[in-house]
């Protein structure tokens, strides 16, 4: 076991990373941090090298050396049932994900716990799907206590409660299986049987044998028919009961016309019938839909899992506050939740109170209070003030998305391109039923097997499928990229949405500026430290931008004061109560009472009055975002209208006009109820208006425009209301995001277009009776399938091209 | 020639056993991981001062 060294470089011994600094130097082997060096203790003390033995350092970095506390609640007896498969009197059989295994070292590593811990009875790996099943003694040891062990070598295992979900999937995916196993044993053993058929009138020694054989064809045939397509046959009487025609009617109509000619024929001895090719069409149309289906699986599996949701939430760790994304949360953190913002996983409240909004959730909107160690449930909104919470579970993902897709959608009716496909499938299908009828009727009279050839190619060649697939694979593909860059959009008819569009409406505030880099000053009267710490406390509760920053910019007067009651009104201020003493913070007229803003107009201020006297304001001075100038630039480029709505003052009004070389459509001091009273009637003027916000002090106007894309920044403003979340950094991506979303509607259209040449082209061979069902069964997945790498290749190209990748 | 009717039905017969044979082998999972076992088996038993079995 020598340390391998690459150009006179180091390279840890366990994960095989550079050693830049700090290395750590243990029996003779180099390791880049401690962390790995760990590690290998832990397995050279229990004779587990041979590790190191399978692959070359085969580790992961090990970056946590100290766990602490963070697994005690696998001690929970309810928590961990949730994980347990099984359990008696000595053992447990538990199955968890570990995200983490990606070679044969860790399969031999991990198959050998009972070395690390002798209560281990035995463990077992499933590779494909990264699963670890161990059966353990429970009265030598504990979850927590294989949990934390795996998670110090270096394979943390992902703890999701929600694992039955999955397992039922599994299990669907797998009668698809059975199906094409028995369609393809059928296939095969009836083009045997039929051998003799092939040749012209059969060599067939004597008329029984005939009868045998087509009836056994008869009886090889009933498995396929009634089990293997029945989800074509169910999926077109359901169908039919919508009055509705779906693309599984001709398909089916074929399946149900060769298999009914076919019995005929054997039963009445004046035929062989066509079994083989009504079962090769069910086992090669099955394998087709599987391979959707996979493509389809992988596609959304991408977007719900791999790419995460940009929202930040606020840690508290020891003293410090970090922001960090949804997905690092880990049980056990401390989070601060503001005013209307989400809570993002099931919480323990740490705070005294608490008034909880489940809207989201439930649909009811009475906010429900919460005291102190109450449990607080994913996806509630807290009403006011600022809350402590511990967090209970790691944040679900699919959890959050999964709500965010449950609520309906702005628009009630379905989508253009659902709208279209149904239509131009309702036509294609009476059309392909015409076009089948009539070959059946002109052949019939010359040759009766190539009339029945030529009707079910002619169904089964012509299929819609094309038209129905290209839009959800091109659509899920491009969300797809979306979410790998930290653009995240609701889902597909965004995407849709977002190509219309031709008018976009910024707000400024937190949009256009950035959030955290301001310098703010203070006139007036000198402040006490005891003041500042008001007003420290009462801006830290609130998610407004510059609440935001005037905290941010008091960091040095920190406390925990709490606040008796406290009341923001978006568009004003916020107010609060301590010991009697009333603080208010905001404009002139929810401070001052002033009927006019006309002593702020020139910048941006907020005034602070603590028992009704005015103590002063806050300046605060504007940078706005590096790349403004360019994406507003880009938007005029593609004609589309520019609106900037503030809920400030004018002084930035003619630097305004510079970025966006216009004097309409720039508003300022507007409310959060004038701003969506705008959009209303922008729309009414026939605009499709997006809308790019704030998540929060937005939230009206998100909803109302055509499309409300939410900037997260450095706070969690994540709102059912919007239909995107992009990240503060990706504004500049904003433009490219109009132009790729419409480009992804040419890919469809060229699509349809491909896929109608197909049709022309197999009809014109099917309705002259020389393609046999069988081929055209071949032949239609496969044009199925290079229509979906199409639409899959031409968006991931068309993304590259705009940077999106 | 009468004995092409029992071969044949004899050799359906076994193709329906390949058949739930392979419907049990999908059923059992056995299709659902084909990497880990392929190396398991290149695992050595020899592990020194091993005590426990392993055998549940």
């Amino acid at each position: 076991m020598q340390t391998t060294k690459i150009d006179h470089k180091l390279v840890c011994f366990h994960c095989g990373e550079d050693c830049v600094e700090d290395t750590v130097e243990y029996n003779e082997k180099h390791f880049c941090c401690p962390g790995c060096k760990l590690v290998y203790e832990i397995l050279n003390e229990n004779n587990l090298c041979n590790y190191y033995d399978l692959s070359d350092a085969p580790g992961a970095k090990q970056l946590q050396t100290v766990l602490g506390n963070r697994f005690a609640y696998l001690d929970n007896q309810a928590i961990s049932d949730k994980l347990i498969k099984f359990k008696d009197q000595q053992n447990t059989h538990i199955v968890m994900h570990i995200p983490n295994m990606h070679c044969s070292s860790c399969i031999w590593l991990l198959e050998h716990l009972q070395n690390l811990d002798a209560g281990v009875v035995n463990s077992r790996v499933e590779f494909i799907q990264k699963e670890i099943w161990i059966n353990f003694n429970h009265n030598q040891t504990s979850l927590r206590k294989i949990v934390e062990k795996l998670t110090l070598i270096g394979y943390e295992p992902e703890l999701n409660l929600d694992q039955i979900d999955k397992h039922k999937k599994v299990k669907k995916s797998k009668s698809r299986i059975y199906k094409i196993g028995v369609a393809g044993f059928a296939f095969g053993n009836i083009m045997l049987l039929s051998f003799p058929e092939y040749f012209a009138n059969g060599i067939y020694p004597g008329d029984d044998f005939r009868k045998f054989f087509s009836y056994l064809n008869l009886a090889l045939s009933l498995p396929v028919f009634f089990y293997s397509a029945n989800e074509f046959l169910l999926n077109s009487i359901k169908s039919f009961r919508q009055r509705t025609i779906n693309i599984d009617v001709p398909i089916a109509i074929g399946i149900v016309a060769m298999f009914v000619r076919s019995t005929y024929e054997v039963l009445s001895g004046t035929g062989a019938g066509y079994f083989d090719s009504m079962t090769g069409l069910v086992f090669f149309m099955l394998i087709g839909r599987n391979f959707q289906e996979k493509t389809f699986d992988w596609l959304s599996f991408e977007r719900d899992y791999k790419s995460y949701f940009p929202i930040a939430v606020t840690r508290l760790f020891g003293n410090k506050e970090e922001i960090v994304t949804v997905h690092e949360v880990q049980v056990n953190d401390q989070l601060l939740i503001r005013c209307n913002e989400i809570i993002p996983a099931d919480v323990i409240l740490l705070s005294d109170r608490a008034e909880i909004d489940y809207s989201f959730v439930s649909g009811e909107s009475t906010p429900v209070s919460v005291f102190k160690s109450d449990k607080i449930f994913a996806g509630g909104k807290l009403v006011n003030g600022i809350a402590n919470v511990l967090v209970l579970q790691p944040i679900s993902q699919s959890y959050l998305t999964q709500l965010w897709n449950q609520l309906p959608d702005k628009s009630s009716k379905s989508s253009k391109f659902q709208k279209m496909v149904s239509v131009i499938s309702r036509w294609f299908v009476i059309s392909t039923l015409v076009i089948a009828s009539i070959s059946f009727i002109y052949w019939y009279n010359i040759d009766v097997t190539r009339a029945v050839n030529a009707f079910t190619a002619v169904l089964v060649i012509a299929c819609a499928c094309a038209l129905a697939l290209s839009a959800p694979f091109t659509f899920g593909n491009m969300l797809r990229i979306f979410g790998k860059k930290g653009i995240y959009l609701r889902n597909a008819n965004v995407i849709e949405r977002i190509a219309d569009i031709n008018k976009v409406v910024f707000d400024k505030t937190g949009t256009l500026t950035i959030a955290d880099q301001h310098s703010i000053e203070f006139f007036g009267d000198e402040l006490s430290s005891q003041e500042l710490q008001l007003i420290y406390a009462i801006s830290a509760t609130s998610s407004h931008p510059l609440s935001r920053q005037l905290a941010a910019h008091l960091t040095s007067y920190k406390n925990k004061i709490s606040f008796n009651s406290i009341e923001e009104i978006p568009g004003y201020g916020i107010c609060g109560i301590k010991n009697g003493n009333e603080i208010r913070i905001g404009n002139s007229i929810f401070v001052a009472g002033s009927s006019d803003r006309t002593n702020e107009i020139n910048e941006t201020v907020a005034f602070v009055s603590i028992n009704g006297i005015i103590k002063g304001k806050y300046t605060f001075n504007n940078s706005y975002r590096a790349n403004v100038k360019d994406v507003f630039d880009d938007l005029k480029k593609h004609k589309i209208n520019l609106s900037i709505i503030s809920g400030d003052h004018e002084g930035e009004r003619n630097y305004l006009e510079q970025l966006t070389h216009q004097k309409n459509d720039l508003l300022f001091c507007m409310q959060p109820k004038d701003k969506l009273n705008y959009i209303k009637a922008q729309q009414d003027n026939g605009a499709k208006v997006m809308m790019v916000g704030d998540g929060l002090n937005d939230a009206g106007a998100l909803l109302q425009s055509n499309v409300g894309l939410a900037i997260s920044g450095d706070i969690n403003n994540f709102t059912p209301a919007c239909d995107g979340i992009i990240l503060g950094k990706n504004f500049d991506k904003i433009s490219s995001i109009i132009k790729y979303c419409k480009s992804g509607q040419r890919i469809i259209i060229i699509s349809f277009i491909i896929s109608l040449v197909y049709n022309a082209i197999g009809l014109y061979f099917a309705v002259q009776g020389t393609l046999s069902p069988v081929i055209a069964a071949i032949l239609m997945p496969i044009s199925t399938s290079s229509l979906v790498l199409y639409t899959v290749i031409a968006s991931s190209i068309k993304a590259r091209q705009l940077r999106l990748k | 020639m009468k004995v092409i009717l029992i071969l044949i039905s004899a050799s359906l017969l076994v193709a329906i056993g390949f058949l739930i044979a392979f419907l049990w082998s999908v059923k059992t999972g056995q299709f659902d991981d084909d990497i880990s076992p392929a190396v398991r088996m290149l695992f050595d038993n020899e592990e020194p001062n091993q005590n426990n079995t392993t055998k549940s």
